[in-house]
């Protein structure tokens, strides 16, 4: 089911929570909401699944307005940040909880065979009389799920759900989430503030700012075409330099970079710690390393530039390199935006 | 005793025990003593007679409608209070408290004169055949309004701390409002409701001043247990006292034991392993 919002506006007594966002989500498409705490993106969730009215605009799905159609009729499937199982239920009760009081009535051997079947496919078989107080959390995310599948959504609908969970489990249930959404091939939308998560998950990135959206695009645009200062900062570490723009090319102290398309004046330069790199030989940002950090994958240098800014860059494992060497940062690739 | 890091687990163990004994074991110890030096043949003759089993009968029907009513109005009471706001609500929410504040006396003397033939309720209700002061429905009165407050209370903060994520999904799942209430809110009130039950039934059972104003004190058919137990005790019958007070105490045990074991079942679900 395809998914359009039209100019839809919230607004929280005094604070716009979302103002004017237009957005479309293709059928069967995996669409991350991206963004940092109050940028109205689980504001915008909550909208399309109905628990909360928009003050202006609209809400299609497919071609019929659901705007006013209240969430119990919406054909949604919501999961939570915290689960919001029901504990007094057992984990199969609770994922035959929407067969039983929907108006579509089953049968009872219908509804046992479905929430067999929805046991297998988030792999809990043999969980089903546990109640959400005897599981973990990873689990309890999984019944959650299979509970939003259980009435056949026609979009789904997920709230920042590994928030709440560990790393490890986070990384698995991430993978487990993308084969699901291959095998069901439903709509997907869910509200995330981690960039890695965004990024590993979905088809589509829509990254929000202050209830309006910055960029959207698939993974590779917005990695590797972010089109603001915000989305280059929120999508992961970058320095910052100070630069200057003459004749189509950025000055930042003794390094200089091509950009296109920029008007002559002051500007700042972003770029990736592994957008640098360290030479003993100019041309470069002059520097001293003020110290290294070792890590599995590589190592982590921390220098302070002459101009007195803090730059962070890797370099690869052999390299010798020591706090108080001397020498030059240079650029491999960096963003520019004018300030 | 294994090491523990809180401090001051003899002193405050020691000094609870001590209270506990003087003030709860001793007494009903007492009362056990008194009543088992009649024998049993006096025993039983006693709190098996026509008027004792009367006065037990109205006490605990009146106490058991009691209860059912403020099952009703204390659990709308904790739902209007928790989960609307509306101009006076504190006031309201104070309110509750006032029977506990109030002396059971003034509060009997205060119904009475509402419910008698002359009074503001009571002139209303007498012309339609309905007679509220001195019988078994003004005990039920002055019982609900004494109790009142104990289920509202047990009630009030299971309902604030309910998850509103536990609805939202139910209503997500196609659930309509009678049918969330029914199998989501309700199951996790339960505990709360049975606790509150047991607290005002037993308060029921044991109420005497605001009741014996309204209640008429008719023997045989609006004299409350308590009162007859007041009234042994006036005549320096102390045994039979005993006796009939054990009755309401093995009672109000039961009770306990009924709703902590219908309460633990409730519970069920939150056993971890």
């Amino acid at each position: 089911m395809k998914i359009r919002l039209d100019h839809v506006v919230k607004t929280f007594e005094t604070f716009r929570a979302v103002r004017d966002v237009s957005l479309e989500i293709e059928s069967g498409e995996l669409v991350a909401l991206l963004g940092p705490s109050g940028s109205g993106k689980t504001t915008i969730l909550r909208m399309v699944a109905g628990l909360e009215y928009s003050d202006g605009g609209h809400i299609y799905f497919g071609d019929q307005d659901a705007t006013d159609i209240p969430v119990r009729d919406r054909g949604v499937g919501f999961v939570f940040q915290h689960y919001a199982l029901f504990p007094h239920m057992t984990v199969a009760q609770n994922i035959a909880f929407g067969m039983k009081v929907s108006k579509v009535k089953r049968e009872k051997a219908a509804i046992d065979a479905r929430v067999t079947d929805l046991l297998r496919l988030v792999r809990l078989e043999g969980l089903g009389d546990r109640f959400p107080a005897q599981i973990s959390g990873g689990q309890r995310q999984r019944v959650a799920l299979a509970r939003a599948l259980a009435v056949d959504p026609k979009v789904l609908l997920l709230d920042e759900p590994f928030g709440a969970l560990d790393a490890n489990v986070r990384r698995d249930l991430r993978r487990w989430l993308r084969e699901i959404h291959s095998e069901l091939g439903i709509t997907t939308l869910f509200v995330t503030h981690d960039q890695e998560e965004a990024l590993d998950l979905a088809d589509r990135v829509v990254i929000l700012k202050d209830g309006q959206i910055v960029q959207q695009g698939t993974p590779e645009e917005v990695c590797r075409d972010p089109q603001s200062a915000f989305v280059m900062k929120f999508l992961g570490d970058a320095n910052v330099i100070a630069a200057e723009v003459r004749d189509g090319k950025a000055y930042a102290s003794g390094a200089a970079i091509e950009v296109a398309g920029l008007a002559d004046g002051k500007a700042e330069l972003y770029a990736r710690p592994a957008d640098l790199d360290w030479s003993l030989q100019g041309p470069g940002i002059p520097a001293s390393i003020t110290r290294v950090l070792d890590r599995p994958d590589g190592r982590r240098v921390l220098a302070t530039a002459e101009t007195g800014e803090h730059l962070e860059f890797d370099v690869e494992p052999e390299r010798v390199v020591k706090a108080g060497d001397g020498g030059f940062v240079t650029l491999r690739r960096a963003k520019v935006f004018a300030v | 005793m294994r090491r523990n890091v809180l401090p001051g687990l003899r002193l405050s163990l020691g000094v609870t025990l001590f209270y506990v004994g003087l003030i709860v074991v001793l007494p009903l110890a007492a009362l056990a003593f008194k009543a088992a030096s009649l024998g049993p043949a006096d025993y039983w003759r006693i709190v098996s007679s026509d008027r004792a089993l009367a006065s037990y009968q109205v006490t605990v029907l009146s106490a058991f409608g009691a209860t059912l009513f403020n099952l009703f109005f204390g659990l709308a009471l904790a739902w209007v209070l928790t989960r609307y706001s509306f101009p006076g609500k504190r006031l309201v929410d104070a309110m509750v408290d006032l029977p506990f504040a109030l002396p059971t006396a003034v509060a009997g003397i205060a119904l009475t004169a509402l419910f008698s033939a002359n009074g503001w309720f009571g002139s209303i209700l007498e012309p339609l055949g309905i007679r509220v002061a001195y019988t078994p429905i003004g005990i039920m009165i002055a019982m609900c309004f004494t109790s009142l407050p104990f289920i509202v209370r047990t009630v009030q903060p299971v309902l604030e701390d309910l998850d509103p994520a536990l609805e939202e999904a139910a209503q997500s799942l196609g659930g309509s409002d009678w049918t969330i209430f029914r199998k989501v809110i309700l199951p996790l009130l339960t505990p709360a409701l049975l606790a509150g039950v047991s607290l005002s039934f037993a308060r029921s059972l044991g109420e005497f001043g605001a009741i014996i104003f309204i209640a008429g004190n008719q023997p045989m058919s609006t004299e409350i247990t308590a009162l007859l137990i007041f009234i042994r005790l006036e005549e320096y019958d102390y045994q039979a006292a005993a006796a009939i007070a054990s009755v309401l105490l093995i009672t109000a045990f039961v009770m306990l034991g009924v709703t902590n074991w219908l309460q633990a079942r409730a519970l069920r679900y939150t056993a971890r392993g």
